[in-house]
């Protein structure tokens, strides 16, 4: 392991002075880095990340998203995907390479109000993101509770190579898609998602604490009566 | 005005009317993340100065031909209530509220990565509650907090302290009566971490070293607004845990 020092910070506070090679969420002035987010800070020889702790979602190309359809025209759908730029879904993607007008109609396949589960086709700065629907898992949802959280707490909720996920399935007995843009499906039995949310909750709230995983674990894993109890904590959290 | 013949501005040891020596703030206190619907908050209280700050955004510009291709619309909006001032105001924009919001504006620009979030705009609204002079101040302060509370990429905080002038001497931080009875009012907003300043106004007549006096006074006057401005900001993202190295 690479030593690695963490430390609150808010923007505009030093956080380290030197040279290096990657950074993320800073801002250099000479040698000295300033966060530019309310975040944790970690440092390493040759990095200086903020990993930030609110902010809004951006786009990147293969993220998975969950997104409603909010409008369609003659050649694609306009999906909200919890960001400021509107997503665009081509009806080529969902029709094939053969879609006409003329022939295919868009209100066959999505509605608007229609959730949808899609990855980031292209998106850079000067135009609007495409979502494709090719790839396994992608599509229309028909089932499900969905959840919105912080789209700066989704890693936090996946957790390392997806332990936090893993643990959170187990215990619950539920299905979790989670999407980059912090938007949360959660399908199972009734039960199981009223404790998946509680999870979930409780992994917003205290995204900075280490050891979350165990946390929610022995959220998950106590017995029946005390599980009533922890789960009606968590509602008064809401 | 009446308030001048109650109160001396400055007595002869150099207290002010309400008891402040010449560099003394007013108390503040802050509060982030206040409001469930905007995302991000704040909430100030500099003296009698109550404000709420609220962002939304970055969030898709309307109408969308006011959109700049390569960087962020920064809108502000300042606007007093109207109970608060002792006379009604009338809750349409005035000439002085139009005003503020474009140096509130451009106070926070230099702050902001704008370039970050293209084709997008951000929006600050800032309501006085109930004011009592340094409002301008009061309003930067708690809109860089909100803005930090939704998570926009940032080069500094920024924050707000003014100097002025009564009976001839140079202070920190006038309220209501001392700015309307005093002699001249330099609200001034700085970025604390990289020493640069964002907004200065001057209204009345300074010498150069009076300027030179007032420019300190309200520059310490910044710096102490900071610290609670960084310890609301630590409070509602860390808790009460310690706020160094882990």
């Amino acid at each position: 392991m690479v030593d690695v020092t963490r430390k609150y910070v808010i923007p505009g506070e030093l956080v380290s002075e030197g040279k290096y090679k990657n950074s993320l969420n800073v801002f250099r002035v000479e040698d000295k880095y300033y966060s530019t987010r309310v975040g944790m800070a970690e440092i390493t020889p040759d990095s200086v990340r903020v990993i930030p702790l609110t902010g809004p979602y951006i786009p990147r190309v293969d993220d998975l998203v969950v997104g409603k359809i909010v409008d369609y025209s003659a050649f694609a759908w306009e999906v909200d995907i919890n960001s400021c730029f509107y997503a665009y879904l081509p009806a080529q993607n969902v029709f094939g390479r053969d879609y006409s007008p003329a022939r295919n109609e868009l209100t066959q396949k999505f509605a608007v109000g229609d959730l949808i589960a899609a990855k980031v086709m292209a998106f850079d700065r000067t135009r609007d993101p495409l979502l494709s629907l090719s790839g396994p898992g992608l599509g229309k949802i028909r089932q499900g509770e969905v959840v919105k959280i912080s789209p700066t707490k989704v890693p936090r909720v996946i957790g390392k190579k997806g332990s936090m996920i893993r643990a959170v399935e187990m215990g619950t007995n539920c299905r979790l898609t989670v999407a980059q843009n912090g938007l949360i499906v959660i399908s199972g039995p009734t039960e199981g998602i009223i404790k998946a949310i509680s999870a979930l909750r409780l992994i917003e709230k205290e995204a900075h604490v280490a050891d979350l995983t165990q946390k929610v674990q022995t959220l998950l894993s106590v017995k029946v009566d005390e599980k009533s109890e922890s789960e009606s904590d968590g509602e008064q959290e809401e | 005005m009446s308030k001048s013949s109650i109160t001396k501005l400055l007595d002869a040891k150099g207290v002010r009317h309400d008891g402040r020596k010449f560099n003394e703030l007013r108390p503040v206190t802050m509060k982030v993340g206040v409001l469930e619907n905007a995302d991000g908050s704040a909430y100030i209280e500099f003296g009698k100065n109550k404000i709420m700050a609220a962002v939304y955004g970055p969030r898709e510009v309307h109408p969308k031909h006011m959109s700049v291709p390569d960087r962020s619309v920064l809108r502000c909006r300042y606007h007093m209530t109207p109970f608060s001032t002792d006379t009604r105001k009338n809750p349409a924009p005035s000439r002085r509220e139009i005003e503020i919001s474009k140096v509130i504006r451009e106070g926070l620009e230099p702050a902001l990565i704008l370039t970050d979030y293209p084709r997008t705009a951000i929006e600050v609204y800032l309501e006085v509650l109930q004011s009592d002079g340094g409002s301008r101040c009061a309003s930067i302060t708690a809109a860089s907090l909100a803005l930090a509370d939704a998570g926009i990429n940032m080069r500094d905080l920024v924050v707000g302290c003014a100097a002025g002038k009564i009976e001839g001497r140079v202070v920190v931080d006038l309220d209501d009566v001392e700015d309307k009875e005093g002699e001249g009012d330099m609200p001034m907003a700085i970025l604390p971490n990289l020493g640069q300043v964002t907004l200065l106004q001057l209204d009345g007549r300074f010498s150069r070293k009076e300027f030179d006096e007032a420019f300190k006074l309200a520059k310490d006057g910044c710096m102490k607004v900071y610290d609670i401005q960084r310890k609301a900001l630590m409070e509602k993202y860390f808790g009460a845990e310690e706020t160094g190295e882990q």
